[in-house]
């Protein structure tokens, strides 16, 4: 995807002319920005290590050894041991794995179907009446509410944390896709578009799409980090994805009774999740910084 | 085929009493005209006049409050949404903004190929070949047609525009002020060549400007508008020679060029179309306004063949 909206100098409109903008790609753009390359930096080594917990850290994350309880970071145990004696180094690196997945699936989800919807809503103001009163209903209770009333209800499960997440998620997204495409539903080039007789399913792919996809991308990224905290939010009241997996949330939960006799149990998978959630942030700000120029040179 | 030569004989495109309000605003007001094949039609006025309206009236971008536009015979407002968007390959447009109307993510091969693609009209070879001829008929170099709009001046992507407009052979083209965002020195090549082109394709065209020099370059019949509907009409000659609305008169003579002392300067501006003067819309700034204008509107007359004015004193 790449920026190619920036008009040339009007002042230069010599109709011989040639005039060439050169617009780097957005991958080059976000290298030179160093917020974005550190953040991406920390996500690829909470995925790796997530990927790879296995050769990593070592598999059976869950096992009880009673005679290494509250063991301090060592070298051995490099997060230390919890209540159980269970190695939290392996715990962080396999929770990863889930909180990871779960963000990831939450996110592909919501977004996908907030791009839909948002396309319609933008497009069609009958659809636009209808969904948006539907999210104002959505929105009018705090999502992480609203998603451990239907966990609360389905009982908890990777299944169920991920659906109820995905809907909640969706009403943000909708409407941030639905304002761009407002936008850019006025652009000549759509009534061009009509004009020549492109149909409406090419509009929506070939024009719109395309000239919403930045904002949907940072959009993503914002609810990538919403979906990983709220999934750990609810597991930490035990409203996630049950006891018999691990998560970041989950390990949170088990070890709030220890936080002053052994705080490195609580610490590593809490630093884990605030850097995931934390570079997700920066990377959707970085995102937006380099997808739309106007808006970084205004701040 | 009787009927077919009797459509041969009859105007490509025909406007009857069209109408179109947004909420309280009547944008356009009862226009009509004809206009015959291979012929240019102009539309002229000032910004806010409907000019812009009527043409997306035309083109059925918008729905008319009322009246009929028939093209080609057909009334175009009966049309199912497939239909209409079949018959769009024989009418095309071309539009003001040369930076707004390109969509910045397709290649110039892409953009000038699309009413091809979309109206399915030969193969993939065909339609490469053909933005190959358009390209070089357009004066720019075959090199263009991998590049993005984005690499490309006013002047030259309007040229791509008047490509585009070609690419399925229309036989109608509407050019809304296609040059008006242009450079003076850029406006004379673009109007040049969509000249050329008109002449070498026989399309018909209804040409919109705010610019009278432009449109008498252009255009074969001519006519006026104010707030929404024509106020005078007629032959390019006699609208340049004997003009006969005082609105028609101010515009020619406030064109550059004019001399300074013979102008006729209007005072005010256009209304605002929310509020159209009772009687004739132009009483409230013409020089020549007696009672009756204020009271009644002007009916529209012929003044000679072809010829029609919309004022009580002409």
């Amino acid at each position: 995807m790449q920026d190619r909206t920036n008009p040339p100098n009007p002042g230069l409109d010599g109709d011989d002319k040639e005039i060439v903008v050169v617009t780097k790609p957005v991958w080059q753009r976000l290298l030179a920005n160093p917020t974005a390359v550190i953040s991406v930096l920390c996500l690829m080594v909470l995925v790796l290590g997530s990927v790879f917990a296995n050769a990593v850290a070592g598999s059976d994350p869950l096992r009880i050894n009673p005679s290494i309880r509250f063991k301090p970071p060592s070298f051995e145990f490099p997060f230390g041991t919890d209540n159980l004696g269970r190695d939290m180094f392996k715990i962080v690196l396999h929770g990863g794995k889930t909180s990871l997945l779960v963000g990831a699936v939450v996110t592909i989800i919501s977004m996908t179907v907030a791009t839909v919807l948002g396309l319609l809503a933008g497009y069609y103001r009958r659809v636009d009446m209808f969904l948006m009163r539907f999210v104002d209903g959505l929105m009018s209770f705090p999502a992480i509410v609203l998603a451990t009333a239907m966990t609360g209800y389905l009982g908890p499960s990777v299944g169920t944390v991920v659906t109820s997440l995905s809907i909640v998620l969706i009403a943000p997204s909708l409407r941030v896709v639905r304002g761009q495409v407002l936008v850019v539903r006025e652009l000549q080039m759509i009534e061009a578009a009509r004009a020549v007789g492109v149909p409406t399913m090419r509009i929506f792919t070939k024009y719109i799409l395309p000239a919403v996809s930045s904002p949907i991308l940072v959009q993503a990224s914002f609810i990538f980090s919403a979906a990983i905290l709220s999934e750990a939010a609810l597991s930490f009241i035990g409203l996630g994805i049950g006891s018999e997996d691990i998560s970041w949330g989950n390990a949170l939960t088990e070890s709030r009774n220890y936080v002053s006799r052994a705080p490195w149990i609580v610490m590593f998978p809490g630093l884990a999740l605030m850097l995931a959630i934390l570079a997700l942030n920066l990377l959707g700000d970085a995102l937006r910084d380099v997808l739309d120029p106007k808006l970084a040179r205004r701040r | 085929m009787n009927a077919h030569t009797n459509v041969e004989a009859a105007p490509l495109l025909a406007v009857s009493s069209l109408s179109k309000r947004f909420g309280d605003v009547n944008a356009v007001r009862n226009v009509s005209f004809e206009i015959e094949r291979g012929k240019t039609f102009g539309l002229v006025g000032e910004s806010g006049s409907g000019k812009s309206t009527v043409a997306r009236l035309v083109l059925r971008l918008l729905e008319p409050t009322t009246g009929a536009v028939h093209f080609d015979g057909q009334d175009i407002g009966l049309l199912n949404a497939s239909k209409l968007r079949s018959e769009r390959q024989h009418m095309q447009m071309i539009f003001q903004d040369p930076y707004g109307s390109l969509n910045p993510r397709m290649t110039v091969e892409e953009i000038i190929a699309e009413p091809m693609l979309v109206h399915n009209l030969g193969t993939v070879k065909d339609r490469k070949a053909t933005a190959e001829r358009l390209i070089g008929e357009v004066g720019l170099p075959k090199s263009s047609l991998s590049r993005y709009p984005h690499e490309f001046s006013g002047g030259q992507r309007q040229r791509i525009a008047v490509a585009r407009a070609l690419s399925t052979r229309p036989t109608f083209i509407v050019a809304d002020e296609p040059v008006s965002a242009l450079d003076v020195s850029v406006q004379a090549q673009v109007l040049n060549l969509m000249c050329d082109l008109r002449d070498q394709y026989q399309t018909t065209m209804l040409f919109i400007s705010h610019d009278l020099r432009v449109v008498q370059f252009m255009c074969d019949v001519i006519a006026v508008m104010y707030l929404g509907q024509i106020v005078e009409q007629g032959p390019r000659q006699r609208i340049y020679e004997v003009p006969s609305h005082p609105y028609t008169r101010a515009l020619l003579s406030s064109a550059p060029g004019t001399d300074r002392d013979k102008r006729t300067v209007l005072e005010g501006e256009i209304p605002s179309a929310h509020n159209v003067p009772k009687g004739c819309a132009f009483c409230t700034r013409c020089p020549i306004a007696e009672n009756i204008c204020r009271e009644r509107a002007p009916q529209t007359t012929q003044v000679e063949d072809g010829h029609s004015v919309a004022c009580h004193f002409a």
